[in-house]
């Protein structure tokens, strides 16, 4: 029963956030759109954040910098397009925006796959300190790396091209990056129902019994930490895209630190978890951030009443506890 | 005499000074359930532990199926048959009892490394882990969260994943503890089935159980095995008497 009331819950919230942008559009109110846009984007990375710390216990403080490198993979690449020289002597820059999001995936991967192999063995507050630790590395080398801006971060002139898609324009944008959503959040319901979804999260609940059925954790870990990283990566580069420029500050722990935060307030291991925090966040960003610029604080008001209240979040309390048949 | 398919050979294992397991050597044949008594505190789950893995020893030697298994993580032996559970029922709580012994199953076909399929709809798990809970009398609680079974089914539920591993042989920890006497008898039955299945290396306090059980029983007593026999000669040595039995024999 609970089951059908958490698709009810999703449902809702998957139509709403596609209604609102589409009558402020109609409305010629863009500026929600831009809103919904970056609730989307920011829903996406905390989406590949979930399949570690919601499906498989992660607590990873470090996924901004596989956002950040998603970002900077868009910009870099469009730098190069535009200015024509080649990436490394031989890489052509590209604006396609598919081509992108391959990019974005393939290194935030590759990069996950590496921080993973060292800090899944550790735990607990290791990994959440090493996990940090890999991620100020990324954001100290962002920091003074000339090339792409250093600290004054990277433009990007025109948003990266879609083929057939005026991306310009916010409501074609924003459907660009519901899509992506959607399919991230397909990717995470397939995963936490399929055989490598049961491991990681068997593992979670008890790594000794995990391991006595025959099933090693941590290979199970590393593969679910990458394609985490993946996900996060590919937000990453629309978020670039939405701005119209990457810096430093979205490898910063203030982004990994965020990124925990949607999670926890929407709901751990939920899969509209992200989504529901996302938007709040976005929201109390907006309407308190107009009226106070301590608008955080209310943020961890709300965090804390989260915390100790509905440990489900606020999916757990609109849908009640997580099942698992 | 057949080869066991189990054997300790010389093992030791010291906390600090605590010498949790002195010197043991005991070994599991096929057929046979080999009982390990001893009091509180004596060793044997540190042993158990050994065994399956989760526990290095400092000194000594583990054999199973002809080979040394030292160097073998838990996941390794368990791959190679060697089935455990647990003194405290250790599950994954929130899946439910189908799901726990389904984890057993998949392992066992080695396939974790699938992404799409959902598992719910995927018979060639369902159906074992389902057969393997009817096998233990579990199959009415299929659905429920293993963290709302009670302790006995929690028991039966370790026992179902073993048998869903397809082990060739058990070490189970303490069974019968937190089960009725109902609860008990059923499962001495069901466990004297089973030896012919996989040789069973059974930790137990409960007495009834154990003389009505072992073909042989091992007395730990602060690490050290200090008598191997029959229940006629255990329950006859002045030396198990005193440490251990008591009046109870
Ligand atoms: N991880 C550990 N660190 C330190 N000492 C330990 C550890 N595990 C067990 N011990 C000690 O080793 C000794 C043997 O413990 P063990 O759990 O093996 O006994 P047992 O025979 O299984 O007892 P019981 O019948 O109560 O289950 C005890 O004195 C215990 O306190
Ligand atoms: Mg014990």
């Amino acid at each position: 029963m609970a089951m059908r009331r958490e698709h009810l819950v999703n449902a809702a919230i998957a139509l709403l956030l596609l209604a609102v942008p589409l009558w402020a559009s109609w409305a010629g109110q863009n500026f929600y759109v831009t809103l919904a846009t970056r609730i989307a984007i920011l829903a996406l990375a905390a989406v590949g954040l979930n399949i570690a710390l919601g499906l498989g216990g992660l607590v990873s403080f470090g996924h901004a910098a596989f956002f950040g490198i998603g970002g900077y993979v868009a910009g870099i690449l469009a730098s190069h397009a535009v200015s024509g020289a080649p990436l490394l002597g031989f890489l052509p820059g590209t604006k396609l925006m598919p081509v992108i999001w391959i990019v974005a995936i393939l290194a935030s991967g590759f990069v996950a796959a590496a921080i993973g192999a060292i800090s899944l063995r550790t735990g607990g507050v290791y990994f959440i300190m090493i996990t940090l630790a890999f991620a100020q590395m990324i954001f100290y080398f962002a920091l003074s790396w000339p090339a792409y801006g250093g600290e004054d971060g990277l433009s990007i002139m025109l948003r990266n091209a879609f083929p057939g898609v005026n991306t310009l324009r916010p409501l074609p944008f924003f459907l660009i990056c519901y899509t992506l959503l959607s399919l991230g959040l397909l990717l995470f319901a397939l995963i936490r129902g399929s055989r490598f979804g049961a491991a990681l999260q068997a593992a979670r609940q008890n790594e000794v019994r995990t391991a006595s059925v025959g099933i090693a954790p941590f290979r199970i870990r590393l593969v679910a930490f990458t394609i985490s990283g993946m996900v996060t990566g590919v937000a990453g580069a629309l978020f670039a895209d939405l701005n119209r420029f990457v810096s430093p500050s979205m490898l910063s722990w203030h982004m990994s630190g965020e990124l925990i935060v949607l999670i926890v307030l929407g709901g751990v291991g939920r899969l509209y978890g992200p989504v529901v925090g996302a938007a709040l966040y976005v929201v109390l960003e907006y309407w308190l951030g107009g009226i106070t610029e301590r608008w955080q604080f209310f943020l961890g008001l709300v965090l804390l009443g989260v915390v100790l209240f509905a440990r489900g979040g606020i999916v757990g309390l609109l849908a009640g506890r997580a099942r698992h048949d | 005499m057949t080869e066991p398919i189990l054997a300790v050979s010389d093992l030791v294992k010291s906390f600090g000074a605590l010498k949790a397991t002195d010197h043991v050597s005991l070994d599991l044949r096929p057929g046979e359930i080999h009982a390990l008594i001893g009091p509180n505190g004596a060793g044997k789950s540190t042993l158990i532990g050994q065994i399956a893995g989760t526990l290095k020893p400092n000194a000594g030697e583990i054999r199973f199926a002809g080979e040394t298994i030292n160097a073998l993580s838990v996941a390794e032996r368990s791959r190679r048959g060697l089935g455990r559970t647990f003194q405290v029922s250790s599950l994954a709580p929130e899946f439910s009892a189908l799901r726990n012994v389904m984890l057993a199953v998949q392992s066992v076909q080695g396939s974790s490394f699938r992404f799409f399929r959902p598992v719910m709809l995927d018979r060639s798990l369902v159906d074992p882990a389902m057969a393997a809970l009817e096998r233990v009398g579990l199959a009415g609680r299929a659905g429920i969260p293993a963290a709302e079974l009670s302790h006995g089914e929690r028991r039966q539920l370790e026992i179902a994943i073993a048998l869903a591993l397809g082990s060739r042989a058990l070490l189970l920890d303490e069974p019968m503890a937190g089960m009725g006497p109902e609860g008990s008898k059923r499962l001495t039955g069901f466990l004297d089935r089973l030896r012919a299945e996989a040789p069973i290396l059974l930790v137990e306090h409960d007495m009834n159980a154990v003389f009505a059980l072992a073909d042989r029983i091992s007395v730990l007593v602060y690490g050290k095995v200090i008598a191997t026999g029959s229940v006629d000669d255990i329950r006859s040595n002045p030396d198990v008497r005193r440490a251990y039995l008591g009046d109870e024999a």
